[in-house]
């Protein structure tokens, strides 16, 4: 295969009044002017968002933060399987499974990290789930945080979601 | 010689072969369950279903032996539905509860059911017949009686090999299912290997449950050091974490088994590992750096044997360490120090237990290569011992974790009566607890070497991973001390070690890694 060459047009040369750009400046102000007249008229259509205050709303299948589920009785869903931290690309999840109390539940998550430094929301750990315990439907995103220790997300953190 | 066609391919086997034997030999794979090469033929499971030619009914291919012009074919329409039939039946009351199953990855109902089965379901979970799960049934085992297929493997093995019969059939029908009698528990020290030979989930092991996924698992060849028994086992790691030992098949020694406390050698492994070089001043432990240890050790040994003459310096040797190391050992005590002081000992803390299957009461792997290299037993060691109590020692080299069956408060009087005490060691122990200097050795599975099992089989472990910490492999600890010492030695490895020993010594005479292979040769004479 050759390589294709794509012709792309020059911008056209300035008129003198143009490069003088005196006229022009005038011109941008009066755009900025009107915007903020017609926003201080009309409220409503504002199209900047005062974060954190407000927050806009997620499409549906925006993949956010992590959450586990919970069974009935509030223990959670996930009976350890290492399914997640199989598929995860970015090698992100750890769980150490231990004996459940319960004994119709028989395999538990003793421990469940998610290093969200490290996630890259990719979504395969909610795919490989068997048991729909994983979710990434709280629809926000990771806040930030002043140390590493803190982004690392256990289980009860994850539980609270 | 019979000869037969399978799938259209010409086979010659001996008389008496299975149809299921005759067809792994030219690579025809045969479904089963209940067919397990060291047990009897039982024929129950029915997963081995093919046609044979003026059969009018297909054949089980475990139980069926080959005859001369039999025309077998497995890959027909007719015996895949058989299979996949049979596949279907079984799954019926199967829980399929493998998010939890500690089978999961190396399970034949989850690999038969991607080749045979992929079908779907007719029995809602609600209509199956559940039984009891998470039973400890007694020694390494876990029962899951919902998940088994009634294979009867596990029946056998308790009646074949152990002959303790502790696991029986029960009930009928769909309620049929494998159980101890009340009150019974598995007795005998061989309940390991069921979790191995259970096909499915049925049966898995105490130890291993819920510690790790089996498909992050990787195995090296290995060999058991719980006794001089020399038992071929895989040691299946992740990372630098030992999480259990398989046995390997080697028909000259442990053929498809091994016992209960070999399984839980790999723990000294992982657990109380020392990882740093150290040295004892005024009792407290002070880290050191490999590059100043090294030559003061061996300056500290030479100075001794300089001062008081050789005798008044000593090395004890380790029947854990492999021939490798004790040739390099003895060569670095008789050749370079000079010293007539060298002995080990093959006693352990502890009853010395054995039975007439694997078990041996020699605690130690390699105790018999140690005295093929010359280095002496028993009185000597206890020579030594007392020589050292009455203070004729200045210096002692120490290799292993404990000094034979002395306990730690005898460990730390003795050596307290030695000025210099250097130690090459895996784990921490009564020896590491008085040493002047601690030199941290890599494990078994760290290093490569050989032992010299209780019946003059020379056997190969292999590396599995790198040291943890510092730890350094001990064939080049002593490299490093042995040209302080003035050896001039150029050896690279066990495995130019190794060489020069079947070189020089005549037991090991014409040996060679090559010629070991995977399951290792006998000594000569």
């Amino acid at each position: 295969m050759t390589i294709g060459v794509i012709k792309v047009a020059r911008p056209r040369e300035m008129s003198f009044p143009e490069s003088l750009y005196l006229v022009e400046i005038v011109k941008g102000l009066g755009v900025t002017m009107g915007h903020m007249l017609s926003n201080i008229v009309r409220q409503e259509g504002i199209k900047t968002i005062e974060y954190p205050e407000v927050r806009r709303q997620m499409p549906p299948r925006f993949r956010g933060k992590h959450r586990l589920m919970k069974r009935e009785n509030g223990a959670p869903r996930c009976v350890a399987c290492y399914c997640c931290p199989t598929a995860c690309p970015a090698k992100c999840i750890t769980i150490v499974a231990g004996e459940s109390p319960d004994p119709a539940v028989e395999k538990y998550p003793v421990r469940f990290d998610i290093d969200m430094l490290r996630c890259v929301f990719c979504g395969m750990c909610v795919e490989a789930c068997p048991c729909d315990a994983i979710r990434m439907d709280t629809g926000w995103f990771t806040p930030p945080d002043d140390t590493r220790e803190k982004l690392i997300f256990t289980i009860d953190t994850l539980l609270e979601k | 010689m019979p000869t037969l066609t399978i799938n259209g391919m010409a086979v010659d086997v001996p008389q008496g072969t299975s149809i299921l034997n005759a067809a792994k030999d030219v690579g025809v794979e045969i479904p089963h369950y209940c067919y397990h090469p060291k047990l009897s033929v039982a024929g129950n499971c029915r997963m081995c279903l093919v046609e044979v030619e003026k059969f009018p009914k297909l054949q089980t291919a475990c139980s069926t032996v080959v005859n001369d012009g039999m025309v077998v074919r497995t890959d027909t329409e007719k015996v895949r539905k058989a299979v996949t039939g049979v596949l279907e039946l079984m799954l019926i009351h199967h829980p399929i509860d493998c998010p939890i199953c500690d089978q999961a990855g190396e399970c034949g109902l989850q690999n038969y059911y991607m080749k045979f089965g992929l079908h779907k379901s007719r029995y809602d979970l609600e209509e199956k017949v559940h039984k009891k799960k998470v039973q400890d049934i007694g020694g390494q085992i876990v029962l899951d009686a919902e998940r088994c297929i009634l294979c009867s493997r596990c029946v056998r093995f308790l009646d074949e090999v152990t002959g303790t019969r502790e696991l029986h059939f029960f009930h009928r029908g769909d309620h049929s299912e494998i159980s101890i009698f009340p009150g019974r528990p598995l007795d005998n020290n061989y309940t390991g290997n069921l979790a191995d030979i259970c096909p499915v989930g049925a049966l898995t092991s105490k130890d291993f449950r819920f510690k790790c996924r089996v498909w992050f698992l990787k195995a090296f060849d290995s060999i058991c050091t719980g006794c001089s028994k020399g038992c071929n086992v895989d040691a299946h790691h992740k990372g630098d974490i030992l999480y259990r030992l398989k046995p390997r098949w080697n028909d000259a020694v442990n053929q498809a088994w091994m016992c209960d406390s070999g399984r839980l050698t790999y723990k000294a492994m992982n657990e109380a590992r020392l990882l740093t070089p150290f040295v004892r001043e005024e009792g407290a432990r002070k880290v050191a750096a490999w590059g100043s240890l090294l030559p003061d050790v061996a300056f500290r040994l030479k100075a001794a044997a300089d001062k008081g003459g050789p005798d008044r310096v000593a090395v004890i040797a380790s029947p854990q360490s492999s021939n490798e190391e004790l040739y390099l050992l003895r060569r670095l005590a008789t050749e370079l120090l000079g010293t007539r002081n060298l002995a080990f000992t093959h006693r352990v803390a502890g009853d010395g237990f054995a039975d007439d299957f694997l078990i041996q009461a020699d605690k130690n792997p390699n105790s018999r290569g140690a005295r093929l290299l010359g280095i002496p037993d028993g009185a000597v060691f206890d020579v030594l011992v007392s020589k050292i109590a009455a203070g004729g020692i200045d210096a002692l080299l120490v290799f292993g974790n404990v000094l034979g069956p002395l306990s730690e408060e005898e460990t730390a009087a003795l050596l307290a009566k030695v000025p210099f005490v250097a130690q090459v060691g895996t784990n921490e122990g009564p020896v590491s607890k008085a040493a002047t200097a601690v030199l941290p050795s890599a494990s078994v599975a760290e290093r490569g070497g050989t032992f010299t099992s209780h019946a003059g089989r020379v056997q190969r472990f292999r590396f599995g991973f790198p040291a943890r910490g510092k730890a350094k492999n001990p064939v080049e600890i002593l490299v490093a001390l042995g040209n302080r010492l003035g050896a001039g030695w150029t050896f690279a490895g066990e495995a130019s070690v190794f060489h020069a020993m079947a070189e020089s010594e005549a037991p090991f005479a014409g040996m060679s890694y090559d010629s070991l292979g995977m399951f290792g040769q006998e000594i000569k004479g």
